[in-house]
């Protein structure tokens, strides 16, 4: 064999590999959860609050943390996504290659690149400052915080990438620019905002560290935004904590629901996006 | 000779440091076809994209000088630049339908200019489809994405959504050069069915099919006009000698 071929064998189980890894780690996390949680799951973990005793209940589900999650995330994606727009539009449709935009991009990846749990302290500081206490509100706003950089610099990348032409042929019929924004590029764009918007989401909805110090934790569902919220990923991180196994076993039933609402999310972002795929020029 | 519909006056265009158009000076005869001819990155987009000021939209253009359309200055401070370029169709040299249905890409431009009136729409919409002559190829599936179009029906629908806004002239900057010959035939066809109506300016790097079109003809080299006059004028007895040599194919 030459050495031409020997190279194409050699990276071609490279990249065999490589992809294998990751499809492996993914279903080696799943089993893992699964084979650990199955035990514990039940229908009245999804449709019940803690029960019987020791701290975070050996009984009863944690509803509490299912609604607390999807109120906190679902409260952090739409305000996030009404931060993120308006700058994504500034940046791309209006600011053109200026030094302004380009530091507001270089602004977005370092925000980027912040731990969540410095978020969580950011706010915690805050809100001793205004005397707040920990809440669903305090807990939205520091998920908000965390996620907005990665929404508007995913939406951004899918922006940049969208032809000129379509501007030209819009701003050539007449369209001011707020018009070619919104009707043109957001349109072509909107598989990429869908995604942006639900990896969003996702990265909100399992993030611990970003609302350990802000939403607090309780046992009930929360019934204003100022009350404290439960979240998931902290009631996986509390219940593998205690000493007592049903609890710890009930942690990884807690991380199965919790990795079924991701893919579950994952799914109708990708069914979405073929949806909208149909519009958009290439 | 027709009154002039768009008279351009010591126009220079400057890219950066550099001057693309020199001092452009002619005027361009309504209801006609004008043909602006010249070889490769001799400033002839620049010029028609100078029309309806879509130079704006490129960092580091600047412009002096005036193009008066229908007597009023482009370039005046005040102008609306929407208002201009409403009344300046553009066909582009890429077909470049928008990211929506073959029906909402016409009415793309009548719905931003206030048309709410359903029904209104869909005989603007029949009507510039039927102008362009796209209209019996596409009315059983107006609801499918332009995209899914072949380039040279792609070309035409460009072409009927241009004239959804009612613009008084049509700039086609080379619009058949991405199209397969037949396609091509399409467009020059409604060109001329079209120049009864409007003022259509066309840029064309090909001689032949600016014979076969144009009434009046501007030569650009290297970013200067070196010539203009009536078609026949030009291409039978060209008076400067750039010109005959490029007609007569010296360089290209």
């Amino acid at each position: 064999m030459n050495r031409r071929k020997l190279e194409e064998a050699f990276f071609k189980g490279l990249m065999l590999l490589s992809t294998s890894i990751v499809v492996g780690s993914l279903l080696a996390v799943f089993a893992v959860v699964i084979l650990k949680g199955a035990p514990a799951l039940s229908l009245s973990m999804l449709t019940q609050t803690p029960k019987g005793g020791y701290y975070l209940g050996k009984e009863g589900g944690i509803l509490n943390a299912i609604i607390g999650s999807l109120y906190l995330a679902s409260g952090a994606t739409v305000l996030a996504f009404l931060l993120s727009l308006p700058i994504v539009l500034y940046i791309n449709e209006y600011a053109g290659k200026s030094r302004f935009a380009n530091l507001t991009r270089l602004s977005l990846d370092v925000l980027w690149g912040i731990p969540s749990i410095v978020y969580g302290a950011f706010a915690f500081i805050i809100m001793l400052y205004v005397g707040a206490r920990a809440s669903l509100l305090w807990g939205i706003i520091t998920v908000t915080l965390f996620v907005f950089p990665i929404m508007t610099r995913a939406i951004d990348e899918v922006m940049k990438m969208s032809p000129f032409k379509l501007r030209e042929a819009s701003y050539a019929l007449g369209s001011t620019r707020l018009e070619t924004a919104l009707k043109v590029v957001t349109r072509q764009t909107l598989p990429g905002i869908l995604t942006a918007v639900l990896l969003a989401f996702g990265r909100g909805i399992g993030d611990a560290a970003s609302v350990l110090l802000t939403a607090g934790y309780t046992d009930s569902v929360p019934h204003s935004l100022f009350d404290p919220v439960a979240t998931l990923p902290l009631a996986v991180f509390f219940q593998l904590g205690t000493p007592i196994p049903e609890v710890q076993q009930r942690a990884y039933a807690s991380g199965v629901i919790l990795l079924v609402l991701v893919l579950l999310l994952s799914v109708a972002s990708r069914l979405s996006t073929m949806k909208f795929m149909k519009y958009v020029v290439k | 000779m027709s009154k002039p519909q768009i008279s351009i006056r010591r126009l220079n265009v400057f890219y950066r440091e550099r001057r693309v158009l020199k001092d452009i000076t002619v005027d361009i005869p309504e209801k006609r076809i004008t043909a602006i001819i010249g070889p490769s990155g001799c400033g002839k987009t620049t010029l028609l994209k100078s029309l309806n000021r879509l130079t704006d939209m490129v960092d580091g253009v600047r412009v002096s000088g005036n193009v008066l359309v229908d007597g009023v200055n482009i370039f005046d401070n005040g102008i609306d630049v929407t208002e201009i370029r409403k009344k300046m169709g553009l066909i582009a040299q890429m077909p470049n339908p928008l990211p929506m249905s073959i029906y909402d890409n016409i009415a793309y431009g009548p719905r931003i200019h206030g048309a709410k009136d359903g029904r209104k729409l869909d005989q603007v919409v029949e009507h510039c489809l039927q102008a362009a002559g796209l209209w019996d190829e596409v009315k059983e599936r107006l609801e499918e994405p332009a995209s899914k179009l072949s380039v040279g029906q792609q070309q035409r629908l460009c072409l009927a959504r241009a004239l959804a806004v009612k613009p008084e002239c049509l700039l086609c900057d080379e619009p058949t050069s991405a199209l397969d010959p037949i396609s091509a035939q399409h467009i020059e066809a409604q060109l001329v069915n079209l120049k009864k109506d409007y003022t259509i300016v066309f840029v064309t790097h090909v001689l032949r099919q600016a014979r076969r079109l144009a009434d009046y003809v501007i030569f650009l080299y290297l970013g200067e006009l070196i010539e203009h006059g009536p078609a026949e004028a030009v291409f039978t007895q060209p008076n400067n000698p750039r010109t005959r040599a490029y007609i007569e194919g010296v360089f290209g």
